[in-house]
């Protein structure tokens, strides 16, 4: 019985929620704060030659095609006459997997009836990789830890126990790191179990049929959608804080029929600092914020992904060479939506929103005793927070909202179990949304004080701060970030700093931009946004020129 | 005694009387200006049917789904928010992120309360219950003044880790009761005493909303029947699958929210309990929803937290996260009315939206134009259109060859028969892919699990939905159409106490944690002896734990003892036992934290009466063949019909087979049998396979 069109449908939605199963299985069992609460993992299925078929959608857009370019690379280094039944693969080469040396990939082949099919693949943020720990703070990606090249995790069934031995000893918590490497090829087995039971069911011998099927029809819908965007070549350009210098991002979009080139040309060169991003993770990102706005309902396969032909000179800070610092590459990474967007919006008024905080406000704290002899242990604590997104055509921008990354963020409440701080204040920034016919998200503000016998430091690693996010078509920018204490002292956005007990850190997260211009805002809405706060009367009447 | 259930749902209200003579059922309309109508006309036509005087009925049970329609439909108090100076906008802020990821255009649900009517108070309680900054009378003396000048209807309080202390909500709910005696208020020390802000400030809220509305409806409901002469104590089933009193839902009706589904995991648990079974799925089906819950050892699964109110496809995140104990179930958007369209990669997609009851599916002839699963089984044969509803809806194939061909054939260049076939196995698909979710996510192996389906639908899909989850053995109960209130007959009186104390076990503090506790039984038992007097009890204490550095607490089941600060290590081995079960290994070397205390105290159940079970036994007489398309054989069979009346105990029919009632259709596939039980269920069991 050869499959039908509607069996090929089945079989592709059975493949979604599979490698959505596989996800979910490794968010429960890591160990990293990211994976879990970020959802800073990646799973997917590929085809034999490494095409991606299918993969779950999780917190973080920069996995998208970061991975599916991996497997490739993967049949390469290790050549196909060298697949055999029970392998695993794995490897956190920046420039092979996702973009830093903390994110780990496995792939693990797939075989029917000793037939090689296709493989699993799967990536998580493991808790440490040696190094430096994780910070901007290397100036050579050797700093940054432990590189694992493509090898063999495993060869028919044997785990490569020198391999796990030279990882233990290079890293501060080798249960934890072991611990996820395991769990990272588990997982694949579980996609595959349930990949062969399904093969049984519709009784197919190899992937190549379906393969094909979900290649060709995603990518005939995105070519049909890269067609509905007009013919052009659109340049836009977006200056960012960075962490030493500012960092000029560039973009050319070349729209032809049904092709669509975006090239970062112009933008600055790398920086001597962690912040540079290799060449996959900006694609991926790129491709996201692109996809957002063009064909956002097919699903990520080689096919959905092919058509966005994304480059990046290599040099340049999008597009770094080894051995460059990469560590913290998700800063800017996270930026680039804005500018891509902010490139397609020539060619498609009225879609994509205003620019937003779009870099996350982490604030990774290290509570110390101010006395050392008070025999008060160290704390961790980590907290995600994010500011405003931008307003979009038809709607205001989100307050406190992660766009692009998936994040979420944790309760105040359990933040204070982990570590001696008290947070007095994390609600939203009044005023901080860019004015305009529809409004930019809020931004928040946050204020933390070392608690009794503490002292702290932080790693500040804040965008947006001296570049807002710009509005749209007439309307404001939000307001830029602050960092200072609560007295008003000024501190830096960028680097580790020391708050004293008795001081309290304050931080004013950036809201996201405004569309259209102020004075065309709905009345009703103008009333509930000064009814609610939101924004001051002084806002109303020298933005929106209320009451004239 | 006489005991009636009564369970309000979207479209009917069912009533179940048990009595000496058995079981009356029946099912009427909802009435959405006065839900106690519909339960009275409901009671009376039951209580005829049985032979009963009003009089002679000794026990009301009810649950319902008005309060979450209250919820989604914003229909509730208007409410003042006091929290502490610094958190105003926990409720808006959420969690900060977006549950779509491709979607540019998204939009988050609104908070209840508009950030106006969210008030601050210059306070704050540090996470071990330590006053880091105290509430003087003066700020409390502003707020009231502030809340009387707002004219609200209803005040929510929730400070900063209250579950720890909760001395400032009590100060200033205090002093509200004094200047407004007869304002609504709830305070999140009591309703949901857990750490998180954000889950408690939502069930503080959510109780505040709904809670002048659900008294003034409990109490007229208590009136109602007591003039009609039904002279008899009326109890609640909460959300976790208990009875309450009456008194105790009015004041904290956060914790109905998902009563009418917890009433069907219940009916699911006693028939578990009744054949034996330790590890079963429930799946129940209606019109727009299905929801799936597991059932281990006769015990609906519960949980502390759940969503309510998806905005958004029925997507995780996109609701209000409460935490109030309750049986936890998975709910997809499939349903007998559940849409199917074309998406722009020319694939089928079934649901979350639904034609409903009006104007329902094509077949039903009442301007529904679009295709849905109803029709879809109709075209497959495996619906009767003469005798739909005991033959009460006429059905019309033509209509529904019109939809499918005219909304998703003619654009797949198919036969609408191939479609209706893509259709249904679609909608199958997402529940098996939602139950299978479901299993993994508890460490479970579903292909050991057996199925109970129940709910109109349900007996349709479930057989295929066990060929696609490798599941062996399906039992459908009768009565399966009020299900939720046969299932509300069958709960225990129980009350979860629940209690933040966050502690590393390295440091464990057995005198903390046994002070805890004997408040917890006092609460708990205080609820539960309002409705079950003397009867016996019995206590199930949990812990909520991880490992240090983790974000997600795991249950772990615990004697309910005094603890002594050495049973530090039995708590270690419970947990690390309960970790190893759902993720299949233990961490070595990592700190392990308790983060909150659960007891529920319920009354003892009669045991359930084993039911004999058949196997096999002799054929019984079909009525007629008929056909229906078999979708693992991908063809039309020809299928034994007979009626469920004559699959008495110990008769059989192998599939494939279509079994007849007047509430539903149980479709036997190719590749079971089906065997009529002791207790009227259907057990369908995989042919080949030893039972």
């Amino acid at each position: 019985m050869s499959p039908t069109a509607i069996d090929y449908q089945i079989m592709w939605n059975r493949l979604i929620a599979v490698v959505e199963e596989q996800a979910t299985t490794l968010i429960r069992t890591a160990f990293s704060t990211s994976v879990r609460e970020a959802g800073d993992l990646s799973a997917g299925l590929f085809d034999r030659q490494g095409r991606m078929m299918a993969q779950a959608v999780t917190g973080t857009p920069g996995h998208v095609n970061a991975m599916a370019e991996s497997v490739t690379h993967f049949v390469r280094e290790i050549g196909p006459q060298n697949i055999f039944e029970g392998d695993v693969f794995i490897t956190n080469d920046p420039w092979l997997g996702t973009g830093h040396l903390h994110d780990i990939t496995v792939v693990s082949p797939a075989f029917r009836g000793g037939q090689h099919i296709g493989f699993f693949a799967c990536t998580a943020h493991v808790v440490d990789i040696g190094g430096r720990g994780f910070g901007p703070d290397g100036n050579e990606v050797f700093e940054e830890g432990l590189l694992i090249p493509i090898m063999k995790f495993a060869e028919r069934g044997e785990v490569a126990r020198d391999l796990i031995r030279l990882v233990r000893a290079n890293v501060r918590e080798p249960d934890q790191v072991v611990g996820d490497m395991y769990s990272l090829a588990a997982c694949n087995e579980a996609g595959d179990r349930r990949l062969q039971v399904m093969m049984s069911e519709f009784g197919i011998a190899d992937l190549d049929g379906l393969s094909d099927f979900i290649i060709e029809t995603s990518r005939k819908a995105t070519h049909e959608a890269i067609a509905k965007v007009p013919d052009g070549t659109f340049c836009h350009t977006m200056q960012v804080d960075g962490y030493d210098d500012p960092v000029t991002m560039v973009v050319r979009l070349d729209v032809e029929g049904d092709r669509l080139r975006a090239d970062f040309d112009g933008t600055s060169g790398m920086s001597r600092f962690g912040v540079n991003v290799p060449e996959v993770y900006t694609r991926a990102y790129a491709c996201y914020g692109l996809k957002c706005a063009v064909a956002p309902q097919v699903p990520n396969n080689t096919g959905s992904l092919e058509p966005f032909e994304i480059t990046a000179p290599e040099g340049c800070i999008l597009a770094a060479k080894r051995p460059a610092p990469v560590s913290v590459r998700h800063v800017l990474g996270h930026l680039v939506p804005d500018v891509v967007l902010g490139a397609l919006h020539q060619a498609l008024p009225n879609t994509v929103p205003a620019e937003g905080a779009s870099a996350l406000w982490n604030i990774q704290i290290s509570a110390r005793a101010s006395d050392p002899d008070s025999g008060l242990p160290n704390r961790e604590v980590l907290m995600f927070n994010s500011g405003g997104t931008g307003a979009r055509p038809e709607f205001d921008g989100l307050s406190a909202t992660a766009f692009p990354s998936g994040v979420s963020t944790m309760s105040v409440e359990a933040t204070e179990h982990v570590g001696p701080i008290t947070v007095w204040r994390k609600d939203l920034r009044e005023g901080s949304g860019g004015a305009g016919a529809l409004r930019g998200g809020l931004g928040q503000t946050i204020e933390i004080e070392p608690r009794e016998g503490y002292d702290f430091f932080f790693n500040a690693m804040f965008d947006r701060v001296e570049n807002p996010a710009r509005g749209r078509d007439g309307g404001a920018a939000g307001a830029a970030g602050r960092v200072e204490l609560a007295d008003g002292t000024k501190l830096r956005s960028k680097g580790r700093q020391l708050v004293r007990n008795g001081q309290r850190l304050k931080l004013s997260l950036p809201g996201g931009g405004g569309y259209g211009a102020p004075g065309d805002r709905d009345r009703d809405d103008l009333d509930n946004d000064l009814r609610a706060g939101l924004i001051t009367p002084e806002q109303a009447k020298q933005d929106y020129g209320f009451g004239e | 005694m006489n005991r009636i259930g009564v369970d309000i749902g979207g479209t009917f209200t069912d009533v179940a009387l048990s009595h000496t003579g058995g079981l009356s059922t029946c099912k009427v309309l909802t009435n959405y200006a006065q839900p106690e109508q519909a339960i009275l006309d409901g009671i009376g036509i039951a209580a005829e049917k049985a032979g009963l005087a009003l009089s002679e009925i000794g026990q009301v049970i009810h649950g319902t789904t008005l309060v979450t329609n209250a919820l989604i439909e914003r229909r509730g108090a208007k409410l003042a928010f006091i929290t502490t100076e610094g958190f105003r906008d926990v409720i808006e802020m959420r969690s900060e992120n977006r549950f779509e990821q491709y979607d540019l255009n998204l939009t988050l649900p609104k908070p209840l309360v508009p950030r106006e009517h969210r008030f601050t108070l210059n306070e704050r309680m540090g996470p071990s219950g330590e006053v880091l900054m105290p509430l003087d009378a003066a700020e409390v003396d502003r707020m009231v003044q502030t809340v009387l000048a707002g004219d609200f209807e209803a005040v929510a309080i929730g400070l900063m880790h209250s579950y720890a202390n909760d001395a400032h909500e009590k100060q200033m709910a205090d002093a509200l009761r004094t200047a407004a005696p007869d304002l609504s208020i709830s305070i999140s020390s009591v309703i949901s005493p857990q750490m998180r802000e954000l889950p408690r400030f939502n069930t503080v809220i959510a109780n505040a909303y709904v809670q002048p509305q659900v008294a003034d409806y409990l109490g007229r409901l208590v009136d109602r029947l007591k003039d009609a002469g039904v002279d008899a104590p009326v109890f609640m089933l909460h959300s976790g699958g208990g009875l309450i009193s009456v008194d105790v839902a009015a004041e904290q009706p956060v914790r109905l929210l998902e009563s009418g589904p917890a009433g069907g995991a219940i009916f699911a648990a006693d028939f578990a309990r009744g054949h034996g079974l330790d590890s079963v799925l429930s799946f129940d089906m209606g019109g727009t929803t299905a929801k799936i819950c597991l059932i281990e050892d006769g015990e609906p699964k519960t949980a502390n937290t759940f969503e309510v109110a998806r905005t958004y496809r029925f997507k995780k995140g996109s609701g209000m996260t409460v935490s109030t104990p309750v049986v936890e179930m998975v709910e997809i958007g499939a349903g007998g009315g559940s849409i199917a369209s074309i998406d722009s990669l020319g694939r089928i997609q079934v649901g979350p939206r639904s034609a409903a009851s009006e104007p329902g599916p094509a077949c039903y002839g009442r301007g529904g134009e679009e295709p849905t699963v109803t029709d879809a089984n109709l075209l497959l044969g495996r619906l009767d259109p003469d005798n739909f509803a005991g033959g009460a809806i006429p059905l019309t194939t033509e209509a529904s060859e019109t939809a499918v061909t005219a909304k998703l054939a003619s654009h797949l260049d198919m036969s609408a028969s191939d479609a209706a076939f893509g259709v249904t196995e679609m909608v199958d698909e997402n529940m098996a892919n939602a139950a299978r979710v479901h299993t993994v996510e508890n460490g479970r192996d579903i292909e050991h699990f057996t199925m109970i389906g129940f709910g109109g639908g349900a007996p349709l899909h479930a057989c295929r939905l066990c060929e696609k989850l490798g599941i062996k053995e399906l039992i459908i109960p009768p009565g399966a159409g009020v299900g939720s209130a046969i299932g509300f007959l069958k709960a225990p009186f129980s009350y979860e106490a629940t209690r933040g104390l966050f502690q590393r076990l390295e440091g464990f503090d057995a005198s903390a944690v046994n002070a805890a506790l004997v408040e917890l039984e006092e609460e708990a038992t205080a609820f539960v002896s309002a409705g079950a007097g003397e009867a016996e009890t019995t206590t199930r204490l949990t812990a909520f734990m991880r490992y240090s550095g983790q974000g997600w607490e795991i249950p772990v089941v615990l004697p309910y003892q005094t603890f002594a600060d050495s049973d530090r290590i039995k708590i270690l081995t419970a947990f690390e036992a309960a970790y190893r079960t759902l993720f299949g290994r233990v961490i070595e070397g990592l700190g392990i934290e308790i983060t909150n205390w659960s007891l529920v105290v319920a009354s003892v159940l009669p045991d359930t009466a084993p039911v004999t079970r058949h196997a096999s036994g002799a054929a019984v007489t079909p009525n007629r063949t008929r056909q229906f398309f078999d979708a693992a054989l991908r063809k039309p069979v020809d299928a034994r019909e007979v009626e469920r009346s004559n699959m008495t105990p110990g008769q059989s029919v192998d599939g494939p087979a279509v079994i007849v009632e007047n509430e539903t259709t149980t479709i036997v596939t190719s590749a079971y049998r089906a065997v009529g039980q002791g207790d009227g269920s259907l057990r369908l069991i995989r042919k080949g396979e030893a039972s």
